[in-house]
């Protein structure tokens, strides 16, 4: 058989009558029908969260004209006066989501670390898939766990202590309640490690003996093959799972909404009570009194979801700039 | 021809499907009268926390004698249940506060306020080693709440109760998060106890608060002093007894410093009483008289004026005269107070205005 | 031995022993809340709590029957519509996909992912709710399935690029067309991921409140059919907890144990079928 001119040679040369023909005679086989109902059911994604947006951005169009782009640096929130600004619920959502990062990507890395390098693989795998389980725990138990038990506990034994030796600093003033931005942050963060933990551990299993053996082979100790190579290598996914707990952070409604004390203020200290945008949307929005008060609340949705993009093209730039450059990917 | 693997599984698939749909949609009997569904009437009603206690036992019981009328009722706060009227989300709507005129306006179909109990708002508070109840002037509650007052042993509460050993502690103030006729009750009461509340904050269901933790509804209020040592804040009566919570005497209007109970509210709600309008919107806080407990306040059913649907109508304007009759009869139980005489009359007659 | 080489060491055990600290905090932390929540909760679970409606405020005895019931419900509307779409659209993206198209499916579902619960409850509301003027299971459903979707969707483009080419050719070099290869070859080739990663997400928005609360609203009756408020496992804990009373807060910790097992036996149940190895499924 001659292998220059192909199968196509009993199929019809393309032209309009050619092209029509290869429809139909695909649209008898059922592939173009295949095609156009998965077709239709993926567009459905794309359309659906073109509505989302489309609705966000209609149903918030009083306080857009009203206040305009300071409706992102206003800290007042008045539903008697129709004064509203997103300040103390964007310082609340960000303050919240930093204090979580900071304390689970030490723990969370850390621990992977140990589970990927030191770790016996039984031990590892049981406590890894423990761990995973627990990131399927719904976020209203993680609340409720955190009203009755962590925030007495924080309350008594770190909040004040920290008040009675570092009291005069700002960021420990006034009273320490148990519930507020310190709270917030540590049941986000008891949220957030399971991901960062497990798929850390992922990526560190991943990256290739050889380059654990290099670094020993060359006299570095244990600790400086995991730190100066082995994790390098393994950047892209652990800020890849980095950014994952971030936005589940950002996001977090009703965990938060229990333990930070719902008070829209901007305050320097960890023991105030604040808000995040999450949180006064759950709370207010089956009754805003008013139709300001109401597409304010909208507003601050389309704040938060702008907010979700920004982190989301944020994480996937620094994927692929970090990539490449001796990295797992 | 699909492999025998597809085929087995979407059987068994729609099969699984079929039956689980068909054991779920299927109405159940609720406990504990069986109820017959064939006319069965689901009547959706949302709104004020404060008389929530009350309410659910009214739906509860009024249930037991119509099986086949069920009235879910959303305890959301007050301002909720006005949104939801105004949408239309719910047939019903129920606020501690009396719509103002402007309020009103957005309302295609008015709503008719029906008050329904009288309760008091007590100042609940979670101080550890009181060795009595403490007694509160007015002017020191708008100083707790306006931030000016901020320990336990300041001047302003100490002086009203000597004897008392007050911790240095902090206080810690508690408010709602969400807009509520209760906090409307309490705003009403400060405003009328110091201009200088008035001036900056104002009465209303949601207020710029200068201080404080927000809990939602007076269930998450009451939770959260409880919760949170040298804590105090405002709850509907109820609240703290069923919780064991101690509440303060507050001073009124002529003097006297007295505990929140029936008697009290029933006092402040005689004035009224006689004078009431005829839609029913009034303020009793702060009434005058010795034995007037000042944090009393109505709460109302707000009823559409008139319904597309008659059979719901018809279910509600029966509700409604039930709950004038017998319903009142279970308030005391619950530490609300009935209605005065003069009311029911009048009530009876407004609910022919519902068309 | 020289100084920087004693430093070498010391600095090795030094970090190995904190990584282990750490691991050793997080364990425990995450260790005591499932311990927790099964003490509090399994003592709190009786008879009544299966088996009643609520009671009055403050009166003893009621239970959570039509939360549980609730609940199933909302799962499985939302799985009717989510599922289908998300396994479709992942198969589109496997299999028929290309170019642009593609791209932005996969990133506005990416997007979705991400997006939190709260927004998709605010979408329900006001594109479902407000125009019915009611709440209803339907409104629920719906904004659940939104957020199943997205991860349908990326879990079975992920499996069936996962089923080896030379199955997709065999069955092309036969004659099969192509949505015959990807009907009867493929996906029952990837199905148990694909079933993985559909029951994962079912798990997942199993436990969602946010977007219920004013979209499916609560109700304490039982509620017919989709079209009228009805309560869930998730809103009645955060309404129940947030309370005073003693009896709804041991109702609260009975119905998070209820809520925990069925997400704990979904995730345990996908991972046992995944782990049981890619067996082609042509079983005689």
């Amino acid at each position: 058989m001659a292998t220059s001119t192909t199968t196509l040679d009993s199929t019809p040369r393309p032209g309009r009558r050619g092209r029509a023909r290869v429809f139909i005679d695909r649209l008898r086989s059922g592939d173009q029908i295949a095609h156009l109902i998965t077709l239709a059911f993926a567009a459905s994604v794309f359309l659906i969260t073109c509505l989302l947006v489309y609705e966000l951005w209609v149903t918030s169009t009083l306080p857009r004209h009203k206040f305009g782009l300071s409706f992102l640096v206003t800290s007042v929130w008045d539903p008697v006066f129709e004064q509203f600004g997103a300040l103390p619920f964007i310082y609340g959502t960000l303050v919240t989501s930093a204090l979580a990062l900071l304390i689970a990507v030490p723990l969370g890395v850390g621990a992977a670390i140990f589970l990927s390098e030191l770790a016996p693989p039984r031990i590892s795998d049981g406590l890894s898939f423990v761990i995973e389980l627990l990131a399927a725990v719904p976020s209203v138990i993680y609340g409720v766990i955190g009203i009755f038990v962590m925030v007495p506990l924080l309350r008594k034994y770190v909040e004040v202590p920290l008040k009675a030796a570092f009291g005069y600093l700002p960021l420990f003033k006034g009273p320490a309640m148990g519930v507020g931005f310190l709270a917030a942050g540590v049941v986000l963060a008891v949220m957030i490690v399971p991901f960062i933990l497990s798929i850390s551990r992922e990526v560190l299993l991943s990256v290739p003996v050889d380059q654990r053996e290099a670094a020993l082979a060359l006299g570095a100790t244990k600790w400086e093959s995991t730190w100066k190579v082995v994790v390098p290598y393994a950047r892209t996914g652990i800020m890849g799972s980095i950014f994952l707990a971030l936005a589940r952070a950002l996001g977090e409604t009703m965990a938060v909404t229990m333990v930070i004390g719902n008070n829209p203020q901007i305050a320097a200290s960890l023991f105030a009570p604040g808000y995040s945008i999450a949180a006064v949307i759950a709370n207010e929005l089956a009754e805003a009194s008013s139709e300001m008060h109401y597409q304010a609340l909208i507003e601050l949705g389309l704040v938060l979801f702008a907010v979700t993009i920004i982190i989301n093209a944020l994480a996937r730039i620094l994927i692929l700039t970090t990539a490449g450059r001796g990295t797992a990917h | 021809m699909t492999t025998p693997t597809i085929k087995r599984f979407a059987v068994t698939l729609t099969f699984g499907l079929i039956l689980v749909a068909g054991l779920i949609s299927r109405p159940k009997p609720s406990s504990p009268a069986p109820a017959a569904p064939a006319d069965r009437l689901q009547i959706n009603a949302a709104g004020a926390t404060f008389p929530y206690p009350i309410y659910s036992k009214w739906f509860d019981e009024y249930h037991k004698l119509h099986p086949n009328l069920e009235i879910n009722y959303q305890s959301i706060g007050s301002g909720g249940g006005i949104r939801q009227l105004l949408a239309g989300t719910v047939d019903f709507g129920a606020s501690d506060m009396p719509l103002k005129d402007d309020q009103l306006s957005p309302f295609k179909v008015k709503p008719l306020h029906f008050p329904t109990v009288l309760g008091a708002v007590v100042p609940t508070y979670n101080v550890p080693g009181l060795s009595a109840d403490l007694k509160f002037t007015q002017k020191a509650l708008a100083g707790i709440y306006l931030g000016k007052i901020t320990k336990w042993n300041d001047p302003a509460i100490a002086r009203t109760n000597p004897g008392v050993k007050l911790p240095g502690d902090d206080i810690v103030v508690v408010h709602r998060s969400e807009g509520s006729g209760t906090t409307y009750i309490w705003t009403d009461f400060l405003s009328k106890a110091d201009p200088d509340w008035e001036a900056k904050v104002g009465r209303n269901a949601s207020v710029n608060w200068p201080v404080g933790l927000g809990g939602k509804g007076n269930e998450g209020v009451s939770g959260s002093v409880e919760q949170t040592p040298d804590s105090i804040g405002y709850v509907e009566l109820i609240y703290a007894i069923q919780n064991h919570m101690r509440y303060g005497l507050v001073q009124n209007a002529a003097g006297v410093f007295l505990k929140a109970d029936l008697a009290g509210v029933t006092a402040a709600a005689a004035a009224a009483a006689k004078s009431m309008p005829d839609d029913f919107r009034v303020s009793i806080t702060n009434a005058p008289g010795k034995t007037a407990y000042p944090i009393s306040s109505f709460t109302y059913l707000l009823i559409p004026q008139s319904f597309s649907d008659a059979t719901k109508r018809d279910a509600i304007i029966g509700f409604l005269r039930w709950m004038l009759k017998d319903g009142q009869q279970y308030t005391e139980a619950l530490s609300y107070a009935p209605l005065p005489k003069e009311v029911v009359a009048k009530e009876m007659k407004a609910i022919s205005l519902i068309k | 031995m020289s100084f920087r080489n004693v430093w070498r060491k010391s600095v090795n055990i030094v970090m190995f022993s904190l990584t282990g600290l750490a691991t050793l905090l997080t364990i425990s932390v995450l260790f005591f809340i499932l311990g927790y929540l099964v003490w509090y909760g399994g003592s709190s679970i009786n008879w009544n709590f299966f088996t009643k409606l609520p009671t009055p405020v403050g009166e003893s005895g009621g239970g959570m029957a039509n939360a549980i019931v609730g609940s199933g419900k909302l799962l499985l509307l939302a799985a009717l519509i989510g599922v289908p779409t998300g396994l479709l659209g992942g198969i589109y993206l496997a299999e028929f996909g290309r170019g642009t198209f593609s791209y932005l499916v996969r990133y506005t579902a990416d997007l979705l992912n991400g997006v939190p619960s709260i927004v998709m409850g605010i979408f329900a509301y006001t594109v479902v709710v407000l125009p019915m003027h009611h709440g209803s299971a339907l409104a629920g459903s719906l904004a659940l399935a939104v957020m199943l979707v997205p991860i349908v969707i990326r879990s079975t483009e992920q499996f069936m690029r996962a089923v080896p080419v030379s199955l997709r050719e065999g069955a092309l070099a036969l004659g099969a067309s192509k949505w015959r290869t990807v009907a009867t070859v493929i996906v029952p080739a990837g199905f148990r991921g694909i079933a993985t990663g559909i029951l994962l997400a079912l798990a997942r928005v199993a436990g969602e409140t946010a977007p219920l609360i004013f979209t499916a609203g609560g109700n304490n009756f039982w509620a017919e059919g989709w079209n009228q408020p009805i309560a869930s496992l998730p809103v009645v804990i955060y309404n129940y907890a947030l309370s005073p009373y003693q009896d709804w807060h041991r109702q609260a910790w009975a119905a998070g144990l209820v809520l925990l097992a069925f997400v704990l036996i979904v995730t345990t149940g996908s991972r046992i079928i995944l782990s049981l190895g890619f067996q082609s499924s042509r079983s005689g």
